[in-house]
């Protein structure tokens, strides 16, 4: 399956750089002028270092939706059929990477779909999209 | 906290897609259907929860007719079981009884129900007049039907009357249509009918989730127990399952009307259909509280896995589990039907929410059962549970402890329309008679009622749904058994009295309230009857020691029943609010009422609506309620001192051999409440002191309930009360009242 990964030992977690990752994940797939509603979210810690929230498609949100509005692409990756999805966000609480997420705009959940658009504008190339093997389905 | 995952090599190896089918009748079944009456409407959604009308069908007239939700009924009944009520006062006379046409059957959501984003939202409530009871029944109830049928437009749907024929009454709120129509060929059984119906009247694969039935089976035309079954589609066994209306007999009121199922095919379910005030504050409560389900549950009571059977071994454990017609609380082999089997025997790999966004999901089901008796001998079902009331029900009440057994006395009890909690506790006082012979193998026709005879015991059930033999006397439920006994003087009438755990003629749910006075007063002191869903008080008295003195105990049964009718009122399930709690619950002020969690339903309440509550609020909002569900029993014939009474099982030892099975108990409780001393004393003697002790202890305990509920001692609300709720508004409340009171 398709997975966006980030490099730490070349992402410095924002500090030099304008969080061009979210940005444009922001205005080319959700179309918002607000890097907050990217799918991806890079963090500083005050201690140096960082982290990111990202979706790694481990697939826990398919095993918890109660519509199958989650279902795996012919990519393995994760998406949300908008039209069958009821909004009761348990994809939300149930992801422990807080990789799904919601903003008062829009009903439906969302989150990063390994679609790349971040791994073209990273000034220091630490996003890459990778080929992982899709991990079993746990029951949880 | 780190996640803990399910092993799934401890679950059977059992295709959970794989079952009889029932379709290849569907077609021929739909031409023989007749439209009696069709009527355009059109469908709206709620504004704030509410719809802001209710839907009439009166199904021996075929009249139809909208009537306005006002303002005024809001304030007052709030929705759900409020509404319900307050149709049912206006449709019946005191002298009506179950079978009249002007008795109605009442479904309401209440204003918070369809939520997606909270566990347990989805609940709609049902009201009566119960034909075992005679007074109000109200059953809280989940499945699909009650959401969809308030986005179809409506916040209640009235059902008066009686029909010369079978009809089923369908809502198809896409469309704006409503019709009655004739369905003179329909199959009768619960499992069959509601698959054909939901794929008669989706239009598509994907148009299966917005359908809902309303069904009952063959039982309910035979006994007085009958139950409904509210059904949703469950896409990924494929298949159509069932919440249960259970209590009271009402799918024996629905039958005797000629209505065969109601079906509703509602719009797609979006996330905002109630129209919100405050869409964001029910996002972050819902989300709150799915994390905390996801972190505590696995830790806590595994909801998710073993849905409410998993206290089968914690009430054992305590003693508290029901055995042999509540004469004991713990046996052997509890352990074949206890929830380490039923987490191996139930399917992991479902979503078993029965409504969206139900992240409990403690609809547990079974798959791949092979039936081995009935009229469906050899098929492949699910069967859907079974809870704990059906484990200890039908399980260790009755001495049942194979669960393959059970798991067929639970499928037939669905199927055919019976209530599972009813039928556990009839069939093990039908046991314990048959145990001392107030009934033997002449008396009941051949069926060899010993305990844990589970092929006589569905044979019971057959007869029952075949409207024969000992079963139909056994459908008359526990307290018309009594009567009947007592009449044909096979046995000592006290006896017969004492072992019937009926209260106003409602059977008990399964719990052994013996050691705990806070659950005694819980089961008799309710309007509807001893089911504790209206006070569950047995956990905290005897297993968290939550409220030690009397005082706690008689406050407790003023709190809780008023807690716990707020659910009803608005359509919420009671589970999310105690079998997941937060991680620092214990650390908490007034941990047994789970604070952060009461929190959480004022908001969700506020943000809906519109209305600021606070948690007192919550309390008078529910006080109104109940208080005017008291005063229509007592304008009914009941909800009287009198009719508080609880059978001495309930209160204590019975018979020797139950005293004797817990004696050094009993005698401790001879030096310490009595003051006496037990040497020397013969077990009767023993055992009279008890019966003094208790019955008087239990007396007291129904001075400080009326007391605190501001009710006279005779259980009747004081008009002092009446006003403080604004019910002297009702004229007609007041003059019930006024006849009763000193």
């Amino acid at each position: 399956m398709k997975q966006l990964v980030i490099d730490f030992q070349k992402c410095d977690a924002g500090r030099n750089c304008e969080h061009e990752c979210e940005l444009e994940c922001a205005i080319k797939v959700f179309k918002v002028d607000d890097p907050a509603q990217a799918a991806l979210q890079i963090k500083a810690y005050e201690e140096g270092g960082g982290h990111a929230i990202l979706c790694d498609q481990c697939g826990d949100c398919v095993v918890v939706c109660p519509t199958e509005a989650l279902k795996r692409n012919k990519l393995g990756v994760v998406m949300i059929d908008k039209k069958i999805c009821v909004g009761c966000y348990m994809c939300i609480g149930f992801c422990e990477k807080d990789a799904f997420m919601r903003n008062s705009d829009w009903i439906t959940p969302h989150k990063c779909t390994s679609c790349g658009i971040c791994v073209k504008v990273c000034p220091h190339g630490a996003l890459s999209i990778v080929e992982v093997p899709e991990p079993a389905p746990r029951i949880i | 906290m780190s996640q803990l995952v399910f092993d799934p090599s401890k679950v059977m190896d059992i295709d959970h897609t794989l079952r009889t089918e029932y379709l290849d009748g569907l077609e021929a079944i739909k031409a023989a259907h007749k439209v009696l009456k069709e009527i355009t409407y059109t469908p709206s959604l709620p504004d704030k929860g509410y719809t802001n009308r209710s839907l009439y069908v009166n199904v021996g007239s075929l009249e139809i007719k909208e009537k306005p939700v006002t303002q005024a009924m809001k304030d007052v009944f709030i929705g759900g079981r409020g509404f319900g009520l307050y149709h049912l006062w206006n449709a019946v006379k005191p002298t009506t009884r179950w079978n009249d046409p002007e008795n109605e059957i009442i479904i309401s959501p209440g204003p918070v129900s369809g939520m997606t984003q909270y566990a347990g939202t989805g609940k709609s409530l049902v009201v009566s007049l119960s034909p075992q009871t005679d007074i109000p029944i109200d059953s809280n109830v989940g499945g699909f039907y009650g959401p969809l049928l308030k986005f179809s437009g409506f916040d209640a749907l009235e059902l008066q009357g009686k029909s010369d024929r079978d009809i089923i009454l369908f809502i198809d709120g896409q469309k704006g249509i409503i019709r009655v129509e004739e369905a003179p060929t329909d199959p009768v059984d619960s499992h069959v009918l509601a698959e054909i119906l939901t794929h008669m009247y989706a239009e598509n694969e994907a148009d299966l989730p917005n359908i809902s039935v309303v069904s009952t089976g063959a039982a309910a035309e035979h006994s007085l127990i009958g139950m409904l079954n509210f059904s949703f589609y469950d896409r990924r066994r494929k298949c159509v399952r069932f919440k249960q209306a259970g209590r009271g007999g009402i799918g024996t009121v629905f039958r005797n009307k000629r209505i065969r199922a109601l079906v509703i095919r509602g719009p797609k379910v979006a996330g905002d259909m109630n129209h919100p005030v405050d869409p964001e504050t029910i996002a972050k409560t819902g989300i709150k509280y799915h994390k905390e389900i996801r972190e505590n549950d696995p830790h806590q009571c595994m909801m998710r896995r073993n849905g409410t059977a998993h206290i089968v071994e914690i009430m054992d454990a305590y003693d508290l589990l029901p055995v042999h017609n509540f004469q004991y609380g713990s046996h052997p082999d509890v352990h074949k039907i206890d929830s380490s089997y039923w987490q191996q025997r139930c399917t992991q790999v479902t979503v078993d929410g029965c409504w969206y966004g139900c992240s409990m999901a403690c609809a547990k089901g079974v798959d791949g059962l092979t039936v081995q008796t009935g009229p469906y001998k050899g098929h492949l079902v699910s069967v859907d549970g079974p809870e704990y009331e059906n484990a200890a029900g039908l399980g260790s009440n009755c001495g049942v402890f194979d669960p393959e057994y059970l798991l067929e006395l639970n499928f037939y009890c669905d199927t055919y329309g019976i209530c599972t909690i009813t039928y556990g506790t009839l069939t093990a006082f039908v046991m314990e008679c048959y145990q001392r012979g107030i009934l033997n193998k002449e008396r009941t026709g051949g069926l060899e009622l010993t305990w844990g005879n589970a092929a006589a015991d569905l044979e019971m059930m057959h007869q029952m749904a075949r409207g024969e033999g000992f079963g139909k006397i056994a459908g008359l439920g526990t307290k018309k058994m009594k009567e009947h006994f007592i009449k044909q003087g096979w046995g000592d009438p006290q006896l017969i009295n004492d072992i019937g755990m009926e209260n106003k003629g409602l059977e008990y749910s399964q719990y052994m309230s013996k050691e705990s006075l806070a659950q005694q007063g819980g089961y008799a002191l309710t309007n509807k009857g001893p089911q504790h869903d209206e006070a569950w008080l047995i956990f905290m008295d005897m297993v968290n020691k939550q409220i030690p003195t009397f005082e706690d105990k008689a406050e407790a049964l003023y709190y809780f029943p008023l807690f716990r009718t707020w659910f009803g009122l608005n359509g919420f399930c009671k589970l999310p609010w105690n079998d997941v709690v937060p991680a620092n619950n214990s650390e908490q002020p007034e941990a047994h009422k789970v604070p952060e969690h009461v929190q959480n339903y004022v908001d969700l309440f506020t943000a809906t609506t519109g209305i600021k509550i606070t948690k007192e609020d919550l309390i008078t909002q529910s006080a109104k309620v109940y208080n005017f569900q008291r005063v229509f029993n007592i304008r009914m014939g009941k909800g009287l001192r009198l009719h508080d009474a609880a059978p001495y099982r309930s209160l204590g030892p019975v018979t020797k051999e139950e005293y004797e099975s817990r004696a050094e108990r009993y005698d401790q409780q001879i030096v310490t409440e009595m003051g006496l001393d037990p040497v020397g004393k013969t077990t009767e003697e023993k055992m009279a002191l008890h019966r003094e002790w208790r019955t008087g202890r239990f007396s007291q305990l129904m001075d400080a309930v009326y007391t605190r509920r501001g009710w006279t001692l005779d259980g009747v609300p004081t008009l002092e009360r009446l006003k403080e709720l604004g019910l002297d508004a009702f004229p007609e409340v007041v003059e019930v009242v006024k006849q009763h009171l000193p």
